[in-house]
């Protein structure tokens, strides 16, 4: 895995446990999990992938990406 | 400090609120009742002649040396069986009672070698002092007529003798055996004449037999017959400290016993209140790796892995290592450096590290080795209670009905705890074990659970999801406690997802193979049994859900009310001696000491005003993203204390990549470990013997480590990481680790009221300890959790992404034994070899059959990740479809073949679920030898010659 998929396969496993909490909850706790945990390189990164496309995030990561792009613009 | 025999008084202390005043020799005492006559003299310091009891053991009755005289009452009662009762008036010392006592003793030392100035327990004798006690003048029966003098001494245990002339037959070691350690390995063989003390059958000797090797009867015994040979061999100490050990979560208090600078034995401390007088094999005996030739002890450097290691002086070390860090981050960003604390150094040692990561970095790129084994409890306990650790002291348990043992295998990984569980559990309270293995505690002497559920590997999340489907709806759950002490919108919630139908014992038996009418007994047992206690281990967290399995385990405890008192709780095992300081002391790269995150500016501030610098708000990376880090070129610099992670961490090859990418590797150990192989600066480190400092056991008590002896190397490692602070221009002055300990609860809430003064004082403290709670907190969560409401978390099932197939067909799940510690650097420099010489790979005989393998053929082990050859141990203990080993020889490297997935909320490693093969092998895979040859070629050290 490159260090983009890596992150990819991260970030859809902590969505793919927090999905329970339904689509929008699971994307917000799954932004915060990578807002409190990831260190800014591995923020930086998987956000360069979403402005890339976000190839292989899964729909909540998408999503929980999106905000974390949010969090940072703020 | 003088050598000063540890205070026996005879029998148990007795806890009972009601008091009973007896007289002896005159003298008034007030003893709780069902205290013993011996005990209550013993309180007044009257010392009653005695052999055959010992205070660690219930009263025996078999020496007749403790006799006294009580006014109206017949006979001369023995009185370590006689309780006390009010008015008792009672005599130790008549002439009646001494010509008893002397006749006694003439017939023990009639069948006992008269060789005292030779012997080696001279003046720390039993026997001895009783004869001199009594006045033994002479023996009138002779020596000639038949006796035991001549019996051959057993020198098979590698740490004690045992030579049956010396036996008095008091059966002290064989009750220690089962009331103390719970083995029943020894047994008192014949009758009269013919007694005789055997360690299983006949034809065993010590070391065949199923002993166990804890000392308790080395400990127990009253005369030279069971003696450590270090004793034998140096003689007895002179002087004792009492200091903690530095293997397992446990955290035993030992007496070190020297002779000047030697350390003759180790003595567990009656008074440690973790292991209440109890040791085993590792703690008790195993401390020879620190005088081990292998010790390194002159700082190294090379400017390459290619090149030999050069020694030098501590100053070129540490001004290398400062320049080495400096260009790093001049060159990279200070975003290329990082840190890893050990959870085998001291508190302040740990503090010290993250501290030089975060205000000497630059940054928060520091981690520890709770990374890969109990990260997922901080998240999990925290998340759910409020708190990053265990709720109980270890006491507790006697107080429990119900064990839940989940994931952990205590007789192997925590020993002394596994003793006390033990003891419990043959006094009546129940056992529920969740495991893959049929591990020790399912079946042993006396014991057995009343259910063990075999799950398959990865499935922990199904199977507590479906004991909590059948306690909510079979309408078990506790509402009283939930609605008093939950938020409760969220425990229904919880409740409802857990109720679905598909998370019934029935569905989720496909998933977890677990026999649903079992589970649904276990759930039963679990939810009405009285105290319920859960215990577990590496075996929870280390998955893809470690997380959320402690998340579903608090919420099973909470569901049941069983939180917030004696005998119940949540109560991770902890894997080494301090790994919940560690954790505590700030290791982990998003939290401050006190587990408060980098992010909270009140927080940081406290530490900013302190160090007087200013902390990056962003949390730092973890271990495993490290190592990515490195691969992709943006990590370049590691210090590493105490940590030997190309053994202990998955997927070595990654591990050796990682490692092999970075420019500066600062290894800070012992030995030359296995990631030595990749490093450039090599700092000698110290043993818990040679330097002060703390540890934290699993139940949160902060124990003192006390200097035995001087380091070997010149400088204990919390002034090794000091003096590379102030290479790093850092303006640190401590002059002892109580300095750091201050600063430690100047910054850290739950630490406030710790210090080395109140430890020394008190022995040991349990965070919190602060204005709240100014004596420290056994229980936690008592009438309230520390997060406010305890919150219910849906955890839901998330199979891992490590499947079996046609190509793996089978699951590995890896592991300890009881004779060896973590990588094994410490205990493979031991005679503790003599029980685990190599790595084995347990598989169940109808998979060996399959692949036409037996018991001792060499395997080869391969998964996605690697291959590495083994030898094969053909066992039931396994169930079939799963195999088992350690990982404590780096020449199996376990670690080749597991892989890189991990915990979704924390990273800690997946562990315990690798797909793999196993098939018959000739010789040793392609790593094997590669890496032999690298690490041959790694450790050679200019001008020495290797061996």
């Amino acid at each position: 895995m490159s260090p983009a998929e890596k992150l990819v396969y991260m970030a859809n496993q902590i969505a793919r446990n927090l999905e329970t909490a339904g689509r929008d909850h699971a994307a917000r706790q799954t932004a915060e999990h990578i807002i409190a945990f990831w260190d800014p390189r591995m923020k930086q990164m998987i956000l360069n992938h979403l402005d890339a496309g976000g190839t292989g995030l899964s729909e909540i990561a998408h999503a929980a990406i999106a905000e974390v792009r949010a969090n940072v613009d703020a | 400090m003088t050598y000063v025999r540890q205070n026996d008084f005879g029998t148990p202390a007795v806890s009972a609120e009601e008091t009973v005043t007896l007289t002896i020799d005159g003298r008034d005492v007030t003893v709780p009742q069902g205290t013993t006559v011996m005990r209550a003299a013993a309180e007044i310091g009257t010392a009653i002649p005695k052999l055959c009891a010992t205070d660690n053991l219930k009263q025996f009755g078999s020496c007749r040396l403790c006799l006294v005289e009580i006014d109206g009452a017949r006979g001369t009662p023995a009185s370590c069986t006689t309780p006390v009762a009010s008015g008792m008036v009672v005599h130790t010392e008549t002439p009646r009672l001494q010509k008893l006592r002397r006749g006694v003793m003439e017939l023990y030392i009639s069948d006992h070698p008269l060789d005292c100035l030779t012997c080696s327990a001279n003046n720390d004798c039993e026997l001895q002092d009783q004869a001199a006690a009594v006045g033994l003048r002479d023996v009138r029966y002779g020596y000639e007529g038949e006796n035991h003098l001549g019996l051959e001494t057993d020198t098979s245990n590698p740490y004690f003798d045992f030579d049956p002339s010396k036996c008095i037959a008091c059966s002290r070691c064989v009750r220690a055996c089962d009331e103390v350690q719970g083995t029943f390995a020894l047994t008192m063989d014949g009758r009269g004449f013919a007694s005789k003390i055997s360690a299983g059958l006949a034809s065993d000797d010590f070391l065949g037999s199923e002993c166990v090797s804890c000392g308790a009867c080395v400990q127990a015994c009253p005369t030279a017959t069971l003696q450590e040979k270090a004793v034998k061999e140096i003689g007895l100490p002179d002087r004792s400290v009492v200091t903690t050990c530095a293997y397992c979560g446990v955290g035993c208090t030992f007496r070190a016993e020297m002779r000047g600078e030697q350390l003759v034995r180790m003595v567990p401390w009656k008074d440690g209140k973790a292991n209440r007088g109890h040791s085993c094999v590792k703690g008790r005996f195993a401390w020879g790796y620190a005088q081990h030739a292998d010790r390194i002890l002159k700082p190294m450097i090379r400017a390459s892995i290619a090149d030999p290691w050069r020694e030098v002086e501590w100053d070129e070390a540490f001004a290398y290592a400062a320049s080495e860090l400096k260009r790093i981050a001049a060159k990279y960003g200070r975003g290329a450096l990082g840190g890893i604390t050990s959870s085998r150094c001291t508190n302040e040692e740990t503090f010290l590290v993250q501290k030089l990561v975060r205000a000497g970095f630059g940054n928060n790129n520091v981690d520890t080795c709770a990374r890969v084994c109990h990260s997922p409890t901080g998240y999990g306990l925290k998340t759910t209670f409020g708190t990053s650790a265990g709720t109980q002291d270890f006491d507790s348990v006697e107080q429990s009905d119900v064990m839940l043992v989940i994931g952990a295998n205590p007789t192997d990984g925590h020993p002394v705890f596994a003793s006390r569980m033990k003891r419990r559990l043959r006094q009546g309270a129940k056992l529920i074990v969740i495991d893959p293995r049929r591990t020790d505690l399912v079946r042993s002497p006396h014991i057995e659970a009343q259910h063990h559920l075999p799950l398959k590997p990865g499935t922990n999340v199904a199977v507590l999801t479906a004991m909590a489907h059948v306690i909510v709806t079979e309408g078990l759950a506790n509402e009283a406690f939930i609605r008093e002490r939950c938020d409760w919108d969220e425990y229904q919630d919880w409740a409802t997802f857990v109720s679905e139908a598909k998370h019934s014992p029935e569905t989720l038996a496909a998933v977890t193979g677990v026999d649903p009418t079992e589970l649904r007994a276990a759930a039963r047992l679990y939810a009405t049994g009285g105290n319920a206690a859960i215990y577990y281990g590496l075996g929870v967290t280390e998955h893809s859900q470690g997380s959320s399995t402690v998340m579903a385990i608090a919420n099973l405890a909470m569901v049941t009310g069983n939180i917030g008192r004696p005998g119940v709780g949540v109560n991770p095992l902890r894997g080494q001696n301090n790994v919940q300081g560690a954790c505590d002391m700030g290791s982990f790269p998003h939290e401050l000491s006190g587990y408060r995150h980098i992010s909270d500016g009140a927080a940081r501030k406290l530490f900013e005003d302190d160090w007087g610098v200013t902390l990056d708000p962003e949390p730092g990376l973890r271990i495993p993203n490290m190592l990515d880090a490195a691969v992709d070129g943006t990590f370049k610099a590691l210090y590493i204390q105490g940590e030997d992670i190309l053994q202990s961490d998955p997927d070595t090859k990654h591990v050796a990549a990682g490692l092999a990418a970075m420019e500066c590797v600062i290894v800070h150990d012992l030995f030359l470990n296995e990631t030595a192989n990749y490093a450039h600066i090599f700092l000698p480190g110290s043993t818990f013997l040679e330097k002060d400092g703390t540890f934290t056991n699993a139940e949160r008590r902060i124990q003192p480590v006390r200097k035995v002896m001087s380091p070997l190397n010149g400088l204990a490692d919390w002034e090794v990481t000091q003096r590379v602070a102030q290479a790093m221009d850092l303006d640190w002055h401590y002059t002892h680790p109580s300095e750091i300990m201050d600063e430690i609860a100047r910054l850290t809430p739950s630490f406030t009221g710790v210090s080395f003064e109140r430890l020394d004082a008190e022995g040991s403290l349990q965070w919190p300890v602060n204005e709240a709670a100014p004596d420290g907190t056994p229980v936690m969560h008592i009438g309230g959790f520390v997060r406010g409401r305890g919150k219910f978390v849906v955890t839901d099932y998330v199979p891992t992404d490590e499947r079996t197939g046609p190509r793996f067909p089978l699951l590995l799940t890896t592991g300890r034994i009881l004779s060896h510690y973590n990588v094994g650097a410490q205990t493979r420099r031991t005679a503790n070899v003599a029980w685990h010489p190599e790595d084995l790979l347990e598989i169940h005989p109808t998979d060996a059959e399959n692949r036409g393998l037996k018991d001792g053929d060499w395997v080869k082990l391969a998964s996605r990740s690697g291959e590495t050859t083994l030898r094969a141990l053909v066992t039931d203990r396994v169930a079939p479809g799963v195999v088992y080993t350690t990982f404590h020889h780096p020449m199996t490297q376990a670690n080749v073949v597991t892989t890189d997935y991990s915990d979704w909320a924390t990273n800690c490693p997946e562990y315990k679920v690798t797909a793999v093969q196993v098939a018959a092998s000739n010789g040793p895979t392609d790593w094997q030898e590669d890496y032999s040859r690298l690490s041959e070629r790694a450790r050679r050290i200019e001008g020495v010659a290797a061996e």
